[in-house]
């Protein structure tokens, strides 16, 4: 017997009151761990995958489209740009790094992106098996691509036009698999990588016929869809853009502007969602108070006898404090638990749609704040029952019987 | 054992208790009598230290009771007083041998379950300890009450009301437990009573008006 176990003794004694107060602080612990995970991750990934690179060049069009399908892979691309206008931009001073990319084809749902091995390079991406391509039609997967389509080294498959995964598909140049990538935890996992000349290969037989006849040399107009750019001094971002943006058929977009432009527009949803969780911990922190204190009635008697049996006022303070601390600290605990459990399984369930993976077995240090701020709510709501029990009058309440 | 002088006390203006002169001595065993309202769970109250007088002195155990305050004045009475409660007041939720261990703790004794079988043995109840209070008859709970008062080796025993609503057996039965009870402990004994059957059985008489 101590105070801590009478306590307990006496949340156990009111189950279904112990229960609604457990249920909702858990509830509303658990909805902020799921929006500081789901938010945070989100984040940190697409810091990752926006990591080096300052701007992205491509044609004219939404700017958040072109940082959503250059970088993240995510949209559809704003249009292609020719090749010439993208080497230039490599030649630039203040440009340090210039990778092209060229879009438009997918396989089972992951987009076949054509590019230089300067593109894995730049994730630090080290291959698990093979060898980069080399040739036209050679592809590299991404881990994650690897994993779900179970296609190893020497796999043949035709691309898909358009990036649903539902377009015509390219029966007639099929990819050969000759490496696949360890795993990044970049965007590179979900995407299967090849040289630039393999897309524009795949799309020849549609527009080479047309294109030749503007060609003299009998070589196509190559094009390209997106150039992510890394600056080479702080300089650049002065410059660079209006430089780029000024030309009719360029355009410039900064992932650091895009993405804070996103987070402002979902950042909207997840306040909602954070203001519905406090008011769920607030609720809690009644349901405990209206439990301690209409309780005070019945527990009268015993708070009474205690004192009779040597207990101090400030022991019975203690006494209906702790069983709010309790109540708080069980609270804290089971809904740290489900914020985890509910974004593990929300995870499974992003990982079935290909989308970005989401785990509940990472932990942020918010969460320490949030635990302490459950135990608050608790400590709260015991105030006034735990003042009302130091105040007991023990002559006058064992006067009434 | 007890000496109380020029004792009075008054809720708001109306007097409560009045006792001029009042001294027992170490193992004796009172009846505090007098009609209702005449002060008898006051002087009881006042003995354990749960209420301060308006006058007089008050000594227990050696003890000058006006010079304890606070937390020292609990200690001091869960060290040395036992109380059976007329509505004896066991905490439901809790087991015969959790209530008395709650004794202990609160008392800041150690939590002898030797102790409290012994106890719990000497009034009969032995095999009841795993009980809550609702499972037990009305006479074993007095029994586990008495227990709960007497665990601590208590150095005075009060009893407040024990017998009402008691029939002829039990009353004479339970006024002999806490007779009992108190020899076994060496502890002074204080009945507040206003049962005629109660009465009989202690020499010593302190009538209240």
């Amino acid at each position: 017997m101590n105070l801590a176990s009478l306590s307990a003794s006496y949340l156990r004694a009111r189950p279904l009151h112990t229960a609604l107060g457990l249920i909702l602080l858990s509830l509303g612990v658990a909805t902020i761990v799921l929006l500081l995970l789901v938010v945070g991750q989100l984040e940190e990934r697409m810091s990752r995958d926006a990591r080096g690179i300052d701007l992205v060049v491509g044609a004219k069009g939404s700017p958040m489209q072109l940082i959503l399908s250059g970088i993240y892979h995510l949209d559809a691309p704003t249009g292609n740009v020719p090749l010439a206008a993208a080497q230039s931009l490599g030649k630039e001073r203040f440009v340090k790094k210039a990778i092209p990319l060229a879009l438009g084809d997918s396989w089972k749902g992951y987009r076949i992106v054509g590019a230089g091995h300067d593109y894995p390079n730049h994730y630090g991406a080290t291959l698990a098996a093979g060898r980069l391509w080399e040739k036209p039609m050679e592809v590299v997967l991404g881990a994650e691509v690897a994993q779900r389509t179970a296609a190893g080294v020497d796999a043949e498959f035709s691309g898909a036009h358009g990036i649903s995964g539902e377009g015509d598909e390219h029966k007639e140049a099929p990819y050969t698999v000759v490496g696949i990538l360890k795993e990044t935890g970049s965007v590179l996992d979900r995407l299967v990588l090849t040289g630039i000349e393999s897309v524009w290969h795949v799309h020849e037989p549609h527009q080479g016929s047309q294109q030749n006849k503007n060609d003299k040399a009998g070589e196509p107009e190559r094009e390209v869809t997106v150039v992510l750019v890394q600056y080479a001094s702080p300089l650049a971002a002065a410059t660079l853009p209006r430089q780029i943006n000024s030309r009719s058929e360029l355009q410039a977009a900064s992932p650091a502007v895009e993405t804070a432009r996103l987070f402002r527009i979902v950042g909207v949803g997840a306040e909602a969602l954070r203001a519905f969780a406090i008011v769920l911990m607030v609720a809690a922190g009644l349901s405990v108070f209206i439990a301690l204190y209409t309780a005070l009635e019945e527990r009268r008697y015993d708070l009474a006898v205690m004192r009779t049996l040597g207990a101090s006022p400030r022991r019975l303070f203690g006494l209906l404090l702790l069983e709010g601390l309790v109540l708080a600290f069980l609270g804290a605990l089971v809904g740290l638990a489900l914020g985890h459990a509910f974004a593990g399984l929300l995870g499974l369930w992003l990982q079935v749609h290909q989308q970005p993976a989401l785990t509940g077995l990472a932990w942020r240090p918010e969460e320490l704040w949030l635990a302490a701020a459950a135990l608050g709510v608790g400590v709260l709501a015991a105030l006034l029952p735990a003042w009302r029990a130091y105040r007991t009058d023990v002559s006058r309440t064992l006067a009434q019987g | 054992m007890i000496a109380v002088r020029g004792l009075a006390h008054r809720y708001g203006a109306a007097p409560a208790l009045r006792l001029a002169d009042w001294r027992v001595a170490q193992g004796e065993r009172w009846a505090v009598l007098g009609p209702s309202g005449s002060g008898k769970s006051t002087l009881l109250h006042v003995l354990a230290g749960l209420v301060r007088p308006s006058e007089g002195e008050v000594e227990v155990s050696g003890q000058n009771l006006g010079k304890l305050r606070g937390a020292t004045l609990d200690r001091w009475r869960g060290a040395t007083v036992g109380i059976v409660l007329q509505a004896l007041h066991l905490v439901r939720h809790l087991s015969v041998r959790d209530n008395l261990r709650l004794a202990q703790y609160l008392a800041h004794l150690p939590q002898d379950d030797a102790r409290i079988d012994d106890t719990l043995g000497s009034l009969g109840v032995a095999g009841k300890a795993s009980r809550r209070p609702a499972e037990l008859s009305q006479g074993e709970r007095q029994r586990v009450a008495i227990a709960r008062a007497v665990v601590n080796w208590p150095k005075l025993l009060l009893a407040d009301e024990p017998t009402a609503n008691l029939d002829d057996a039990a009353a004479a039965l339970a006024a002999d437990l806490l007779a009992e009870q108190a020899a076994r402990q060496g502890a002074t004994l204080v009945v507040a009573t206003h049962d005629a059957r109660v009465k009989a059985k202690f020499r010593e008489r302190l009538e209240l008006a």
